[in-house]
């Protein structure tokens, strides 16, 4: 498939690889962090953090939107689904997290719940269209990348005026989860010591590069803009240790392909448009944020589940024993957490990250077992 | 987040919609986030919409600077 | 051939109902004058509720499973066919001939007659070209609502002939070979295409068949096979992890050498899902000691549907029991097996 298997070429793979190591080596240590869950199971799923030379250290961040839901969201959902009349159309992803008493999606359906797993919002709208008896909700999560065919599904049931149809926002912003992790004042969970940032490519096809020339410029810390197929991983893992060599602190996007610094005008447009700012949102493992997610607008209120249906938003703990928001914030890594893999599994998970396909501890389960390399977090290793 | 792959466009519909084919197997996508659209353009697609077109010039200039690492050294093993 | 039964079925508009269940009239028409007048065979014709037959020597194999599959039709079969491919495949599995097959069906109450008959001129169709008669079986109705159309469930009886030494999954050891028959994936996505919702047009079709015949040139040229098993359900990754948990081994598997189609690579990558979970209805896997490896896959390739038969890997000592891939890429990764469905992702 073109633009696909060129950017896996085995062989540009082992010399880059290399240079890697020969750019890498020396007194000081890399700590990058892929933002992106797509990126961290890129990086299991093609063996690159097994290429990469111990100086290199690859911290998984909290770009999964499946994992930093939290709870009281999904609840929400599963509320809804619950609903006489409704039918709840959600991503795939979503349909086995846990809720609270293990309850998910997944289990509502089972007792007799309406919930459909479709590939897009536009799917979701087209059984509204179908199906006009039924109340649609479609469970709309996301960063940036799916957030504007939230925005046009919205806008094509007001020009249509198709009433029974609605959408359960939970979509949320990159650079604020960026920010956190910064430990920017009045973000939960303090800092933790990254020193760079391979930044999500499909993220910045909408939002472009430039969102991110503030966390090189108030922050020291370089970013790469990255493709997903693994030599892009790898390019811009050979950037960001260039930038630190150099002593340079930039934003470099190694995706041009498909993202430019402006990103995607009318997309933006659009969701502009439909959305507007929450002034804070629960993330999980992150605490409240400021301005980190979207709603509905006034003027699109009657596509707005959480206006039309009364259900509160309700905080719910995490598992006492679940890492997941450490894991999320990147100051541990899954196997620290200490019900990884015992009481925590794909088969009976506890928390979202073992759920998610792209989720920390999902992607190290199913990938990373066989690895020799598990530095602590104190670095060592 | 963010499965997206990049198909190329074979066919334009008068309602804002294209089929995307990728390896032989066709799609209908919706092409309401991007503009100028012609036959035979590459574009991202993640659940069912087009994000952007890809550059081609750009994929090849990224493949070029792929090509170029690690020439001459030995392998890390 | 004039209906003795008074009024005749109306095929096409017709419904099944209570009646056809409950044993009289109505339920009898049903049988003779769609299920043996289709199926067709001189036990079956004689309408016992049972089938007798002489027993050849040998160790017996007995089969049985279940078919829900949705949507019941889908690019390159359909419930009936699969439920008469799967079940011979069960027994070919164990090294052995199939002889006959049972079919029983449950039926919903409102099910149109119309489908019924192209289902089972279907399993009929493929139960002829298999060369296993259906020779006995059962029906009945539940109320609407309590079925999804159709449910059939089939067993088969087969025979392992004397010099065959029967697979077994716990019988892989280190240093054997890993075959497969074929490509991998293939009905997953013909069944994914079909669905609602999914609306992606490829010309993958269903790759279910009958691989009794395959089996037996294969036993032919190597009696003694250690394991055969056709990597249905969870596809190729659960069946390879069964399998080095009841041997308790592990495997090293080069990915670059497991064939996939194109469409179903691409469909893949589409909906964020693996081929090596998807389920195959007509291909296999085989291990075997490593002297024998390449006269099986010279008797696997001389058979139509062995014809892409590759050797992918080999056994290892493992504690863990892990199936190790080397990648295309270049890296090693586990093969996990799935947890629960293989669900389209947008992460």
């Amino acid at each position: 498939m073109k633009y696909i298997d060129e950017f896996r070429d085995g062989d540009v793979a082992r010399r880059l690889a290399a240079q890697i190591a020969k750019e890498a080596r020396g007194a000081r240590r890399y700590r990058l962090m892929e933002f992106c869950g797509g990126h961290t199971h890129a990086l299991w799923r093609y063996g690159i953090v097994e290429m990469l030379p111990p100086e290199v250290e690859m911290i998984h961040g909290p770009g999964c939107p499946v994992c930093v839901l939290p709870i009281g969201r999904l609840e929400q959902a599963i509320a809804l689904a619950r609903t006489p009349g409704v039918t709840l159309c959600t991503f795939g992803d979503m349909v086995r997290v846990p809720a609270r008493d293990r309850r998910s999606l997944l289990k509502a359906k089972a007792e007799g719940a309406d919930i459909r797993i479709v590939y897009g919002s536009a799917d979701a709208l087209r059984l509204a269209r179908e199906s006009p008896a039924r109340e649609v909700v479609f469970f709309a999560i996301g960063f940036e990348t799916t957030t504007p065919a939230t925005a046009v599904v919205v806008k094509q049931a007001a020009e249509e005026g198709i009433k029974n149809f609605s959408v359960l926002a939970s979509h949320v912003l990159t650079p604020s989860a960026m920010l956190a992790i910064l430990g920017a004042p009045g973000a939960a969970g303090g800092g933790i010591q990254v020193d760079g940032f391979v930044g999500p490519g499909h993220v910045s096809t909408i939002i472009g590069s430039q969102p991110y020339e503030r966390f090189a410029r108030d922050y020291g810390k370089p970013v790469v803009v990255a493709g997903f197929e693994p030599l892009d991983l790898m390019q811009s893992i050979l950037m960001l240790v260039r930038q630190l060599n150099e002593g340079r602190c930039e934003v470099e996007n190694e995706y041009k392909r498909a993202v430019v610094r402006g990103g995607n005008a009318r997309a933006i447009a659009l969701v502009e448009e439909v959305f507007e700012l929450r002034p804070s949102f629960e993330w999980r493992g992150l605490g409240s944020l400021p301005d980190s997610a979207l709603r509905v607008r006034e003027r699109y209120a009657a596509w707005d589940a959480e206006r039309r249906w009364s259900i509160p938003y309700e905080a719910v703990a995490d598992h006492p024993a679940c890492a997941c928001g450490e894991i999320l914030r990147g100051e541990k890594r899954p196997t620290d957490c200490k019900i990884f893999g015992t009481a925590c599994t794909p088969e009976s998970p506890v928390g979202s990250c073992m759920v998610s396909p792209e989720g920390s501890c999902a992607a190290y389960y199913a990938y990373g077992r066989l690895s020799k390399r598990r530095p602590r977090p104190d670095g060592e290793g | 987040m963010c499965l997206a792959i990049p198909a190329e466009v074979v066919a334009l519909h008068a309602d804002g919609s294209a089929t995307v084919s990728l390896g032989g197997l066709r799609k209908a996508v919706s092409l309401a986030l991007v503009e100028g659209v012609a036959l035979g353009d590459y574009v991202i697609v993640h659940t069912g919409f087009a994000l952007s077109r890809l550059d081609p010039a750009e994929a090849e200039a990224t493949l070029a600077l792929l090509r170029e690492a690690g020439v001459g050294l030995e392998d890390a093993g | 051939m004039a209906s003795s039964w008074g009024r005749r079925l109306d095929w096409d508009t017709g419904r099944v109902d209570m009646t056809h269940g409950a044993g009289g009239r109505a339920m009898a028409q049903l049988v003779d004058e769609l299920f043996v007048a289709a199926f067709d065979n001189p036990l079956l014709a004689k309408k016992n509720d049972q089938a007798v037959f002489e027993v050849p020597a040998g160790r017996m194999v007995l089969t049985t499973d279940g078919y829900v599959v949705s949507p019941l039709f889908f690019p390159g079969g359909d419930i009936g066919s699969l439920a008469v491919h799967g079940t011979i495949n069960d027994v070919a599995m164990a090294g052995a001939r199939p002889l006959y097959l049972s079919a029983s069906f449950i039926l919903e109450e409102g099910f149109p007659l119309r489908d019924l008959r192209r289902i089972v001129e279907s399993m009929a169709r493929a139960s002829r070209e298999a060369g296993v008669p259906i020779v006995t079986g059962d029906t009945k109705v539940v109320e609407k609502g309590k079925g999804d159309g159709v449910f059939i469930s089939t067993t088969g009886v087969g025979v392992v002939p004397a010099p065959v030494v029967t697979p077994s999954g716990e019988r892989a050891r280190p240093g054997d070979v890993v075959l497969v028959s074929g490509t991998m994936g293939d009905h997953g996505v013909a069944i994914l295409s079909s669905r609602e919702g999914l609306a992606f047009e490829t010309s993958v079709r269903s790759d279910s068949a009958a691989l009794h015949r395959l089996v037996a040139r294969m036993v032919e040229a190597v009696p003694d096979i250690h394991v055969l098993r056709d990597p249905t359900r969870g596809g190729l990754s659960a069946t390879l992890n069964e399998i080095a948990q009841q041997s308790r081994v592990g495997m090293l598997i080069d990915e670059p050498r497991i064939p996939v189609l194109r469409e179903v690579t691409a469909a893949c990558e589409l909906l964020g899902l693996d081929p090596l979970q998807l389920a195959n209805e007509g291909k296999l896997v085989a291990i075997t000691d490593r002297r024998h490896a390449d006269r099986l896959l010279e008797a696997m390739r001389a058979d139509p549907l062995g014809t892409d038969a590759t050797i992918i890997g080999t056994i290892t000592e493992d504690e863990h029991h892990f199936v190790q891939m080397e990648t295309a890429f270049g890296g090693r990764r586990i093969l996990d097996w799935l947890v629960g469905e293989a669900l389209p992702r947008i992460c």
